[in-house]
């Protein structure tokens, strides 16, 4: 039986009394995809960000790769290596690129991070993952000021996927994208997956989104995982109280909502 | 093939303003301000050199002469050349106030980042640090520098130096720290970058329209408190040419009808410190508006 | 349905132009907009980002940025709005209410919700105190939120968006407007949330007989919820259509495509069939041919040569020249 890519074992974050994450335990296999599903409160962001690092976990264990990153990294070259096994791709895609570095040297700056390549190998790579997602040389020598919001999204990809990572965090990457090119983002995701075998974990409270990308999916709610399963299942016939309320939520022809009493499951806690 | 390049796009290629354009686009004033203060810099550099007499070398029988053939301005209160100890005050004048500025923005901006990059502990503990140095007025640190060191612009601008640190270093915190929350530094730090590279590559070159803004407001401050300290005798020392050290020694020529002198010095004090305000300002706005 | 008994529009918007000044020159963001809401009808304005659906809203509202130029007309209740000013404006924004994304840009921080609440009553209506706060706490009941005279005196940083969104909803409510523009009220919060929102919506139209304009870019969401569709592209309406009959037969080849570009919450497809290109704002919009034109899977040459106008066809309005010959088959074409 073949490790799993990514594995999480009752993992655990508090900030003071808060317990944003309470023993979530989780696996990804080589080139799936993982959903986790949650609205906000739910812990989600917090248990990607222990994932790639921005975060020290409380409690629990983290292995991608094979090796362990349940601790932070002790030095810029562990950190380095740790970034090419996982990556992530930010929700805003406003505030995901240095406004003042064009996408090209921002790109190149990841691959001198990681490779020890010459000039002209580092531009025609950049021109090659510029190409894989889709924007052409004028585009990839633009400031981000010049591109639109999912140029910028595919550019943030572009960046992560400099480093060659083996697993992809999407943390609500098409959230804020109109609906066309959203469409437009997530068949370019597709495409990567099929052309690189990358794994994904995909952070989201839109359950179509979940649908067209992943075939796993995990539901948490107040930082615990609620239910799981294939992603077919836990959207078709959910067991859990909360996940069929999430379901219900979801706009459809004919659909009637329906109010419940003020404090009720899922309803954000005011304070 | 839907990953295809989008037709309808048009991108503006759009590459880095140079300085210089960003310098035209400040306006008129900007540009007159760009200038007053090249000129100033320029005069400091040449002054000696440029002025036609000495500075130093006067005849008291000449006191307060208005402008003749030769000497444009006429005299000062000890019968020198006013041009010549003009041109040759600009460069204490305006060094003074450099040191004053580059020691500022480097320990700021150094006091800043890396207290918004480390937070936690390190940070409080900076903040901390910095408030006590707020209780101390500039001019009151020069008068202990001056009791305890002596005199003179060395002193002077050290103390001016250590007041207004707080000063920048609370600034530029505010906005490193908003950069700091930025999502590519996030993603940055995701790919292995250090610390040290970020804040240098990312945080400071995205600072910089701030730093520049109260590089140049700081450089107003500082001559005139400067000029206040060498006034009061405390910094540069008589007969050394320095605008501020003119203003006082030619005050009795104000209350005797002749304030030509006191006031040349002035006005080249204020030119100056209201150039750098002007650009500052100017910048500032200006690169702010083509952030996003 | 554009032909109704005896009650007439409520609200009659026709051929509205907006023009607004940027960066020294003045830009078009609506071009001749058009759509009617009777009395406690539902419409929904559906676009994605440049379409102009809150700038319609805003106009509406007189709340345009200063220097805007307004063409065309808009009337409510038989008067005309752009016309009104002073004391004629505020009983108007006492009939027609607006509620926006996000709560907390529009509630001032620094007073309580209380003064919030009560500020329109109070002022424009000249309503006493203590009457005021009543009704605000009977209003906040309705939304769902009890123990309103606590609530009233809390300030907004102490409540969650979601119960922001729900003073703000019963704020709208105080002066018994009969015209609700809601501007993306559900956008920034969960879908959980945004699910009870929409039932407290709902139960309120119903209740107080109230007209609503719901401005979203989901168009699942306005179809469900709205009686009547509007769908913007542009700066212009490109199709109106009854709710119901919206997705399974489309008048214009931009819903249809925008429904396509959706991924299925029942299905995985292989892959999305995406629009090329990307949303055209407002002000990029040619003025003698369609605007969806470059992007359109049906385009024939006359597309190109002129703008075309909006049309009656079954009940709903559209603009696509071809749209009778297309019905049916609206769907983007693999070609």
């Amino acid at each position: 039986m073949t490790e799993p890519i990514l594995q999480v074992d009752g993992l655990r974050k508090e900030f003071g009394e808060l317990i944003a994450v309470d023993d979530v335990t989780v696996r990804v296999r080589e080139g799936g995809s993982l959903a986790i599903v949650g609205e906000s409160g739910s812990g989600k962001t917090t248990v990607a960000k222990m994932i790639v690092g921005l975060e020290v976990p409380t409690a629990g264990s983290i292995r991608a790769c094979g090796s362990d990153r349940s601790t932070p990294a002790r030095s810029t070259a562990e950190r380095r290596r740790r970034g090419r096994e996982v990556q992530i791709v930010f929700q805003d895609p406003y505030t995901s690129l240095d406004p003042r570095q064009t996408v090209e040297r921002a790109l190149d700056e990841v691959l001198r991070l990681h490779q020890g390549w010459d000039a002209p190998r580092r531009r025609s790579r950049v021109l090659e993952l510029g190409e894989l997602v889709g924007l052409d040389a004028r585009q990839i020598r633009a400031l981000p000021r010049a591109l639109s919001g999912g140029q910028r999204q595919r550019v943030a990809i572009a960046r992560a996927l400099a480093a060659e990572p083996r697993v992809l965090i999407l943390d609500e990457s098409v959230a804020a994208l109109d609906v066309s090119i959203q469409a437009q983002v997530l068949n370019l995701l597709a495409d990567i997956r099929d052309e690189t075998g990358i794994s994904y974990v995909l952070i989201s409270h839109d359950l179509a989104v979940v649908r067209q990308l992943t075939e796993e999916t995990i539901v948490m709610w107040r930082g615990r995982v609620v239910e799981r399963g294939p992603t077919a299942q836990v959207l078709d016939d959910p067991q859990d109280d909360y996940t069929k309320r999430l379901r219900a939520s979801v706009p459809r022809p004919g659909w009637k909502p329906t109010r419940r009493a003020l404090a009720g499951v899922g309803e954000e806690m005011d304070p | 093939m839907s990953t295809a390049a989008p037709p309808v796009e048009a991108v503006a290629a759009v590459e880095r303003r140079s300085w210089l354009a960003l310098l035209r686009a400040t306006g008129a004033a900007g540009v007159a301000s760009a200038v007053a203060i090249a000129i100033a810099a320029f005069v400091a550099a040449f002054g000696p050199l440029l002025a036609p007499d000495s500075p130093y070398l006067g005849q008291l029988s000449s006191s307060y002469v208005g402008p003749t053939g030769g000497h444009l301005l006429g005299f000062d209160g000890q019968g020198r050349d006013l041009l010549s100890r003009l041109l040759g005050g600009a460069r204490t004048s305006l060094v003074g106030p450099l040191t004053v500025v580059v020691i500022c923005i480097l320990a700021g901006t150094v006091l800043a980042v890396s207290a918004a990059w480390k937070r936690g502990t390190y940070d409080a503990f900076v903040s901390s640090g910095l408030d006590v140095l707020f209780a101390f007025p500039g001019i009151l640190l020069a008068i202990l520098a001056a009791a305890v060191f002596g005199a003179g612009l060395v002193a002077a601008s050290l103390a001016l130096a250590v007041a207004y640190t707080p000063y920048v270093a609370r600034v530029l915190r505010g906005a490193a720290l908003r950069e700091r929350s930025q999502q590519y530094v996030a993603a940055l730090e995701v790919q292995g970058a250090s610390a040290f590279s970020i804040c240098l590559r990312h945080l400071i070159p995205n600072m910089l329209p701030l730093i520049v803004a109260q590089a140049t407001i700081l450089f107003g401050y500082a001559m005139v408190d400067l000029a206040a300290i060498s006034f009061l005798g405390l910094g540069v020392q008589p007969p050394n040419p320095d605008w501020g050290v003119m203003i006082a020694e030619n005050q009795s020529g104000v209350v005797q009808g002749y304030p030509l002198a006191a006031l040349a010095a002035g006005i080249c004090i204020v030119i100056v410190v209201v150039a750098f305000n002007i650009l500052g300002e100017r910048l500032y706005d200006q690169a702010q508006a083509e952030r996003r | 349905m554009s032909e109704g008994p005896a009650s007439a529009a409520l609200l009659e918007v026709e051929d509205l132009v907006v023009d607004l000044p940027v960066e020294g020159e003045m830009r078009r963001v609506l071009h001749e907009v058009s759509l009617s809401i009777r009395a406690g009808e539902a419409v929904g304005l559906v676009g994605e980002s440049g379409s102009g659906k809150s700038m319609t809203a805003r106009a509406i509202d007189r709340l345009l940025p200063p220097g805007a130029a307004v063409g065309g007309a808009i009337r409510f209740d038989g008067g005309n709005v752009t016309a009104l000013s002073g004391a004629q404006l505020r009983r108007f924004r006492g009939e027609v209410a607006m509620i926006f994304q996000d709560p907390r840009a529009h509630i001032n921080p620094v007073r309580r919700i209380g003064d919030y609440m009560t500020e329109a009553l109070r002022t424009n209506r000249d309503v006493p105190n203590a009457e005021a706060e009543d009704r605000a706490v009977d209003l906040l009941e309705s939304v769902g939120i009890e123990d309103g005279g606590r609530r009233l005196r809390q300030y907004p940083h102490e409540l969650s968006g979601g119960l922001l969104q729900r003073v703000m909803i019963a704020t709208a409510l105080l002066t018994q407007p009969r015209l609700l523009l809601a501007d993306e009220p559900t956008t920034a919060v969960d879908v959980t949330t945004q699910a009870e929102v929409m039932a407290i919506l709902d139960d309120l139209r119903r209740e107080f007989r109230l007209a609503m304009l719901f401005i979203t870019h989901n168009l699942e969401l306005a179809a469900a919820v709205c009686d009547r569709t509007a769908v913007m592209y542009a700066g212009q309406v490109v199709e109106v259509r009854a709710s119901s009959l919206l997705h399974d037969d489309p008048l214009h080849p931009y819903t249809a495509a925008l429904a396509a570009a959706r991924p299925d919450i029942s299905a995985t497809k292989d892959r999305l069939a995406s629009i090329p290109g990307r949303p055209l704002s407002a002000f990029e919009a040619p003025s003698d041919a369609c605007a969806f034109a470059p992007r359109c899977t049906h385009v024939r040459d006359a597309c190109r040569q002129q703008r075309p106008p909006l049309i009656e066809l079954d009940r709903g309005l559209t603009r696509c020249l071809r749209a009778d010959e297309l019905r049916g088959h609206m769907g983007p074409e693999t070609a």
